[in-house]
């Protein structure tokens, strides 16, 4: 039945199953057919076909429910887990699978984004992370597979120690069994015997039983580790191979000391199984003997070897009749075996070389299967050794080649760094050209608009000191003129300080004044030398004093009116007083604007003269006084230069005021 | 001018008084010396002052007047 299970457990197709069930049927055939021959030997077979077919029966139905069992337990379906195994898998190994899918789903993001921004950074980051996550897988597998590994040799250490236990307590039940069948020792040391076979026979089955779980644990764990393994390698790591490789191995070394541990446990229990079968076969016989003896002899009882001593000689002769008859009927048996032997030997024979050929089929499948496995592992470690080979040979290559590539990358790098060196300088030297050029102009331009600026202030400068000198110099003539006609107002002033009859202070330092103020000015100048020397030096009379002068020289000028040249005798002296005394002119007389002959006489002009002056028109005055002749013009001589000398200055004083006046008008600034 | 007509008349008639008088005082001495303490010499004599007093007068008076023409010889 286990060995059902192993060949199940070595994944092979369901026909196995019926196979051995068929073989197992074919083996109970066998110890059947053994135990048939001992059994017809003896006695009938009716008694013993009964438990015979149950025996196949049960065999079968236990196969059965083994079978169901295993299927149950195992999956046959190596590439889709089933959900034990997922669980068994995900269990142990969920690390992995979290590991992985952590990374790959992390690696898909950063996939994405090496779309969108720069890949050559991403990519190198990518390719980082891709190893980093092929060293985490590696790690997580190996954990896991070291784990599995660890948990199915641990499994398979246990079945392996339980089978050996087992083993031990199958021939320890099967010679304590065969010494109790076969030792001829006393009864109570039988018995003693017999319950140490039943200790024996129920540690045998405990141990059995705690092999067959162990084994079924041992063949869950491997089963997973397969599983396990398949899954790894669909996975297509590289680094993980060996560790596959190596996994593989041990899960092959492991099933195959399980099978073998679980053969000999077989062997050991077909053995036990025999022996049993025997000490059965032997009960069987010795109940039939009792069963005859008491059928003959009543009153014995069962334990007959026991009681040689209590029998008596009837039952001791009928014994012997019975056991001559026995012996006669098995000789009879045995004549008849022998008959048969042949048949039944070639028969068996037939039956063991078909039994041994389908064991040796077996044997040659499971074997060819392990030298199969073998050298597919062998395959695959030479496949990962020459991977590895070439792994570093192409290693080296691609070390050579991206050394190469490296030189050459460096060539054109340096070829490229002084091309765009090259470039560059040319770039920098154009823009720096042009730059300078830029310079340049602009500070040409700045400088010109510098110049434009620097001449045209310096235009406004010097126009500004144009006009500040212009300024100045019309200042200057202002002033000049200023002080020009100060020194003509001075000089106009000291026309008033006059007294009574005094004249005025002599004009001479106001016309110096005037004529050093006035420097440059030619009309001044020859207005200030017109001035009269006599002015200058003994000043002028105001126009009261001459006024006053002239009224007294009327009366003067009245007493001589007939004097003149040729009248200027004493007598006509005499006469010109009498006609003074006895004329009565008018005191003031309006001149007329046109002088006739009768307007010359001197006593009208004397009143014109009067009048004149007594309106303040000494010009007029003047006039009319000079047409005065003969004597009275002599004495009004005086007077007359005197008021033209007043009248002189006067003009040129007003001229020259005016003058002033005008010039400083024109240069006085409204400020 | 006017003051020195005026002054010229002073002149004048001191001139012609003191001429009189002194005409009169020599009329007086020679009338006294020699003409024996007549009266025409005072009245010659004051008569004669006076003409010159009036002659001077009148010469001063007129003296703006004249024309002193020299004689210019001729080649």
């Amino acid at each position: 039945m286990l060995r059902i299970c192993l060949r199940g457990a070595n994944a092979t197709a369901l026909t196995e199953l019926t196979q051995p069930s068929s073989m197992m049927e074919k083996e109970v055939n066998t110890p059947k057919a053994k135990s048939e021959k001992k059994v017809k030997e003896e006695a009938g077979t009716a008694k013993e076909s009964s438990p015979v077919p149950a025996l196949p029966a049960k065999s079968i139905r236990e196969a059965s429910a083994e079978a169901t069992h295993v299927i149950s337990a195992i999956s046959e379906v190596q590439s889709v887990p089933a959900p034990c195994d997922t669980q068994a898998v995900v269990e142990e190994c969920k690390e992995c699978h979290d590991h992985k899918d952590k990374p790959v789903s992390a690696a898909v993001h950063p996939d994405e984004g090496a779309l969108r921004e720069r890949p050559v950074e991403e990519l190198a980051t990518k390719l980082a992370q891709q190893d980093q996550e092929e060293q985490d897988a590696v790690i997580s597998i190996s954990a896991c597979l070291e784990d599995s590994l660890a948990s199915s040799a641990k499994a398979t250490l246990q079945a392996i120690g339980a089978q050996e236990a087992a083993l031990q307590a199958i021939t320890q039940h099967t010679k304590k069994l065969k010494e109790a069948m076969e030792a001829e020792a006393l009864s109570d040391e039988k018995s003693v015997q017999w319950k140490d076979l039943e200790t024996a026979l129920a540690d045998r089955t405990s141990a059995v039983n705690d092999a067959e779980t162990t084994t079924l644990k041992a063949n869950e764990t491997l089963d997973s580790l397969r599983s396990v393994i398949d899954k790894f390698k669909g996975l297509k790591v590289s680094a993980v191979r060996p560790l596959i490789l190596a996994a593989e191995e041990n899960l092959h070394n492991m099933m195959v000391d399980l099978n073998k541990v679980v053969t000999k446990v077989q062997s050991a229990e077909s053995e036990a199984k025999i022996v049993s079968q025997y000490t059965e076969l032997v009960n069987e016989a010795k109940q039939q003997f009792q069963r005859e003896v008491s059928s003959l002899t009543p009153e014995i009882q069962a334990n007959w070897k026991g009681l040689t001593g209590k029998l008596s000689a009837d039952d001791l002769n009928a014994l012997i009749a019975h056991a001559h008859r026995r012996i006669d009927q098995l000789n009879r048996e045995l004549a008849e075996q022998r008959v048969r032997e042949q048949i039944h030997i070639d028969a068996a024979l037939e039956q063991q070389k078909l039994e041994d050929q389908k064991v040796l089929e077996k044997a040659v499948k499971t074997n060819l299967q392990h030298i199969k496995e073998e050298t597919r592992l062998e395959q695959e470690k030479k496949l990962a050794e020459l991977r590895e080979v070439m792994e570093a040979e192409m290693r080296t290559q691609l070390r050579r080649q991206a050394a190469a590539h490296t030189d050459h990358v460096r060539d054109v790098l340096k070829v490229q760094e002084q091309e765009l060196k090259a470039e560059a300088d040319q770039v920098l030297s154009s823009k720096m050209l042009e730059l300078e050029t830029r310079y340049r102009q602009l500070s040409q331009e700045q400088l010109d608009n510098f110049t434009l600026d620097m001449n045209s202030a310096y235009a406004r400068l010097k126009g500004i000191e144009e006009a500040i000198d212009s300024h100045v110099v019309a200042e200057e003539e202002a002033r000049k003129v200023h002080q020009l006609w100060l020194s003509v107002e001075a000089l106009s002033y000291t026309l008033k300080t006059t007294n009574a009859d005094a004249p005025t202070v002599p004009l001479e330092d106001a016309a110096q004044a005037v004529r050093e103020s006035c420097q440059d000015n030619d009309f001044a100048l020859a207005l200030v030398s017109a001035l009269p020397e006599e002015s200058l030096q003994h000043g002028v009379y105001s126009e009261a004093s001459l006024r006053a002068r002239f009224n007294s020289l009327r009366y003067l000028v009245r007493r001589v009116a007939l004097i003149d040249e040729s009248h200027n005798s004493l007598y006509q002296y005499f006469l010109s007083y009498l006609q003074a005394a006895l004329m009565f002119e008018a005191k003031q007389e309006a001149p007329p604007s046109l002088l006739a002959w009768e307007d010359l006489d001197t006593f009208k002009l004397l009143s014109y003269a009067s009048y004149s002056l007594e309106h303040g028109d000494l010009e007029l005055a003047a006039k009319l006084v000079n047409q005065l002749r003969g004597e009275a013009r002599r004495l009004a001589q005086d007077w007359l230069t005197e008021v033209r000398l007043t009248l002189e200055t006067r003009q040129i004083v007003s001229l020259l005021s005016a003058y002033a006046n005008a010039v400083g008008l024109g240069t006085t600034q409204a400020q | 001018m006017a003051d020195q007509h005026g002054r010229k008349w002073d002149r004048c008639v001191a001139d012609t008084a003191i001429k009189t008088a002194t005409g009169l005082g020599v009329g007086l001495v020679f009338s006294l010396l020699f003409f024996k303490r007549r009266t025409w010499p005072l009245f010659f004599g004051s008569g004669l002052g006076l003409g010159m007093g009036y002659a001077n007068c009148q010469h001063d008076f007129r003296s703006p007047y004249l024309v002193h023409g020299r004689i210019v010889k001729e080649q």
